[in-house]
C-alpha cells in the first residue's frame, strides 16, 4: 500500500495523503470488531469500578496484572523474539521506577521524603506523562551502555552478566553517597499515582501496541531472523549489532516504563525490593504464556497475579471443616502449590499457554464459524 | 605491614568464605562442565542443607545429624536432577536453564512454607564454633579450619577425576557429550555421579558457611550461589582448580572492600568483576579454549 501512494521520489503528494487517510478509515472498518472490544473491555472496566467496592481484590490483579503484562511483554521481545536470553529486567524497572519517583515528588513533600538528605538537590518536578517516558528513556540510556559490552555474550553468559548488571544498579541506587537523589535505602513515596484501573490499562495498552507494531515491522523480522539463526541472519545483511542492541534497549524502555507504572500502584519504591527473585517471576510469567507470543505473555501475567494474590489464597490460611483441620493449609503453601504448577508446565507443556502462536479476532471468529459449520452438517446429516 | 595488621580480621574472614565458596563453585563448574547448565537451584540446595542441620540437630545428637543433613542434600542433588534436568536433556539449554530457575524458585518457596519465612538460629558445632586469636585477629576455629578442609577435599576430587574410571568418563563428556555416549558411557549414572558430588561438597560448605553466620533464612543460599557460580566463570568454567582460586580471590576481595567501609558494593564488587571477567577474557583464569561462549 506504502509503494503505490509514494510517487517516484518517495515524497507523499497531497493526493496520497488522502489515500493514506482512506487506508486509516478502511484498516478501522477491517478491524472494528478489535477496537469494539477494546472500548467495551475499558466500559466494563469502568462500569466495574462504580458497582464494586475499591478494595476489591478483582481491582488489585487488573492493576498489577496489567503492569506485569507489560514487563513481560517487553522481557518476551528480547528473550522471545530476539533470542536473547537477558535476566536485567528488575534492574530495569528499578531504573524506570525511581526516575518517575524523583521527578514527581511535590516540593512541598521533599523534605519530608529526603529527610536525612537535606530535602534532596533535585528542586524541580515534572508532568506525569513527561516523568513516565523519561522513566524508560533512563531505563534505555543505561540499558544501551550496558549493552555495548554485554551483548557480545551469548546464551547463559548473557543471561548472568545482566542478572549481575541488575545486582550492581540495586547496590548503586542504595549507596548513601547518592542519597540526595535516590533517598540512599529509604523508601521514596509521596509520588503521584493512580486510582483508576483505566490508567495502567491505558498505559500498558499503548506500550503493547508499540511493541506489536515494532514486532511486525521489518525490525521485528530482522529480530526474529536473528532468533531463528545468527548466522544466516547476518549473511542476509541484517546487522547483529545494531538490531541486538536496539531490542535490548527498546525492551529496557518499555521494562522502565512498567517500573514507573509499577511504583505509582505501590505508591512506594524502595532499591531493595527489585531483586532478581522479580526477574524471575516475570521470566516464569513468559514461559507460562509462551515464549514468543505476545498475547500469551498478557493472558499469563492476569493469570498469574490472579492465582498468586487473589485465587490460591485459600491455600495460605487454616481451615477447619467441623472440627478436622485440613492438613499442609498453612502461610506459604500457596506459593509452594503455585510453584509446583510452574514446574510442570516447564516440564511437560514447555510451549507454555499459546506456544509462538497469537490470539487473534480473525482466529476467534474463524474457530466459532468452524464449529457452526460443523453442527449445520451433523444436522444436516 | 600496616595494612595487614588492620585488615588481617577481614583477610581473615575473606579466606574463609572463599574456601566455602570453592566448595559451592566446584558444583556449578562440574554441571557446566557436563551439562553446560547453570545450575541455578544449586544455591538453593544449599541453602536447604542449611535447614536441614537445623531441624535434624534439634531432636538428634550432632554425630548423626551432620552425616544425615549429608545424605538428605545428596538426595536432593540427585532427586532435582533426575526430575527436572533428565528430561529435559535433547530441549533446547534455554529450556533447562528455566527449569533449573523453576526449582529454585520452588525450593525457596518450600523452605518458606516450612520455616513460615522466620530465620533459623544455626546449631553450634562445638569445637569448631570456639573462638581463635592469631595475631591481633580473634576468629573462630571454623575460619582456620575451612581452607584446609577445602583443599582436602579438592585434591581427594581431583585424584577421583584423574585416576577413577567414572572420572574418565566425566573428563570425557566435559570433552564430548555424544561421542562418549557412543563409547558406551552410561550418561545418566555420570550426570547423577556429578550432582552428588556436586551436592555433597555443597553441603559440607553449608555447615562451614552457617556455623560462620548462624542463621538460616529461606534465601540464604542465592547470594552465595551467585558468587560461587561467578567464581567458577572467573576461574574458567569447567576447571576445579580455576573455581577454587576464584572463589578464594572472590571471597578475599569481598571482605576487604567491606573492611574499607563499602559495604553496600561488595556485592556488586563480585558483578563487577564478573562482567570485566566476561568481556575481556571470556574462557577466564584457567578455562579452556572453547567457542560457544562468546
Amino acid at each position: 500500500m506504502n509503494e503505490k501512494n509514494r510517487n517516484l521520489n518517495g515524497v507523499i503528494t497531497p493526493q496520497n495523503k488522502i489515500n493514506i487517510f482512506n487506508s486509516v478509515i478502511s484498516f478501522v472498518r477491517k478491524n472494528w470488531i478489535g477496537f469494539a472490544l477494546i472500548a467495551a473491555l475499558f466500559a466494563i472496566i469502568f462500569i466495574l469500578e462504580q458497582i464494586l467496592p475499591a478494595s476489591s481484590m478483582l481491582f488489585v490483579v487488573l492493576k498489577k496484572g496489567a503492569i506485569y503484562a507489560l514487563v513481560a511483554v517487553s522481557m518476551n521481545l528480547l528473550n522471545g523474539f530476539t533470542g536473547l536470553f537477558s535476566l536485567g529486567q528488575a534492574g530495569f524497572m528499578l531504573i524506570g521506577s525511581y526516575t518517575y519517583a524523583i521527578f514527581t515528588i511535590p516540593l512541598e513533600a521533599r523534605d519530608a521524603v529526603y529527610q536525612y538528605f537535606d530535602g534532596g538537590i533535585i528542586n524541580f518536578t515534572v508532568p506525569v506523562p513527561v516523568a513516565l517516558i523519561m522513566a524508560g528513556l533512563a531505563a534505555a540510556i543505561f540499558a544501551y551502555l550496558i549493552g555495548l559490552p554485554v551483548l557480545r555474550l551469548k546464551s547463559d553468559y548473557l543471561a548472568i552478566a545482566t542478572l549481575g548488571f541488575a545486582e550492581i544498579i540495586r547496590a548503586v541506587f542504595q549507596w548513601d553517597k547518592l542519597g540526595p537523589v535516590t533517598n540512599g535505602s529509604n523508601l521514596l513515596k509521596r509520588f503521584p499515582s493512580f486510582t483508576s484501573t483505566l490508567y495502567p490499562f491505558f498505559v500498558s495498552g499503548i506500550c503493547i501496541t508499540i511493541i506489536v507494531l515494532l514486532i511486525n515491522s521489518s525490525y521485528g523480522r530482522a529480530f526474529k531472523a536473528i532468533r531463528d539463526d545468527e548466522i544466516a541472519a547476518e549473511a542476509m545483511g541484517i546487522n547483529l549489532a545494531k538490531h541486538k542492541q536496539l531490542s535490548f534497549t527498546i525492551s529496557s524502555f518499555f521494562a522502565g516504563v512498567g517500573g514507573a507504572l509499577l511504583a505509582m500502584y505501590q505508591t512506594t519504591v524502595q532499591a531493595a525490593a527489585f531483586k532478581s527473585a522479580m526477574t524471575y517471576e516475570i521470566l516464569l510469567i513468559v514461559v507460562i504464556g509462551g515464549i514468543g507470543s505476545v498475547t500469551g505473555s498478557i493472558l499469563s501475567s492476569f493469570l498469574f497475579i490472579a492465582s498468586s494474590e487473589w485465587w490460591l489464597r485459600f491455600l495460605d490460611d487454616e481451615t477447619y471443616i467441623g472440627s478436622f483441620k485440613v492438613p499442609l493449609l498453612a502461610s506459604g503453601f500457596r506459593k509452594v502449590v503455585f510453584s509446583i504448577i510452574i514446574m510442570i508446565v516447564v516440564l511437560f507443556y514447555r510451549q507454555g499457554i499459546m506456544g509462538a502462536r497469537e490470539i487473534s479476532i480473525d482466529a476467534i471468529l474463524r474457530f466459532f464459524r468452524k464449529l457452526f459449520a460443523k453442527d449445520n452438517r451433523e444436522e444436516a446429516a | 605491614m600496616e595494612f595487614l595488621n588492620t585488615n588481617l580480621p577481614y583477610i581473615l574472614a575473606g579466606i574463609s568464605v572463599g574456601g566455602q565458596y570453592a566448595l559451592i563453585s566446584i558444583g556449578y563448574t562440574m554441571v557446566y562442565g557436563i551439562l553446560r547448565l547453570i545450575n541455578f537451584a544449586h544455591g538453593d540446595i544449599f541453602m536447604v542443607a542449611g535447614f536441614a542441620m537445623v531441624y535434624l540437630s534439634a531432636t538428634m545428637p550432632l554425630f548423626i545429624s551432620v552425616p544425615f543433613t549429608i545424605i538428605i542434600t545428596v538426595l536432593l542433588g540427585f532427586v532435582v536432577e533426575r526430575v527436572a534436568y533428565k528430561p529435559l536433556r535433547s530441549a533446547p539449554r534455554m529450556s533447562i536453564m528455566i527449569s533449573a530457575i523453576g526449582v529454585s524458585y520452588f525450593l525457596q518457596n518450600c523452605a518458606w512454607y516450612i520455616t513460615s519465612g522466620l530465620a533459623k538460629q544455626y546449631p553450634k558445632i562445638p569445637w569448631i564454633s570456639d573462638s581463635v586469636s592469631i595475631g591481633t585477629a580473634t576468629t573462630k576455629i571454623v575460619t582456620v579450619i575451612t581452607p584446609i578442609l577445602t583443599f582436602v577435599l579438592v585434591i581427594a576430587l581431583v585424584l577421583l577425576i584423574k585416576y577413577t574410571k567414572i572420572g574418565m568418563a566425566m573428563r570425557a563428556m566435559a570433552k564430548d557429550f555424544e561421542t562418549s555416549q557412543l563409547m558406551g558411557v552410561k550418561i545418566n549414572s555420570v550426570i547423577s555421579f556429578t550432582f552428588i558430588i556436586g551436592s555433597f561438597l555443597a553441603a559440607i560448605g553449608s555447615l562451614l558457611y552457617f556455623t560462620n553466620y548462624t542463621t538460616v533464612t529461606p534465601v540464604a543460599g542465592a547470594m552465595p550461589g551467585l558468587k560461587a557460580f561467578v567464581a567458577a566463570v572467573f576461574g574458567g568454567i569447567g576447571s576445579i582448580p580455576g573455581a577454587v582460586i576464584g572463589a578464594f580471590i572472590i571471597g578475599i576481595c569481598e571482605n576487604i572492600i567491606k573492611g574499607l567501609g563499602w559495604t553496600t558494593f561488595s556485592d556488586a564488587f563480585t558483578f563487577a568483576l564478573l562482567i570485566i571477567i566476561l568481556v575481556a577474557k571470556p574462557t577466564g583464569l584457567f578455562g579452556e579454549k572453547s567457542t560457544d561462549k562468546v
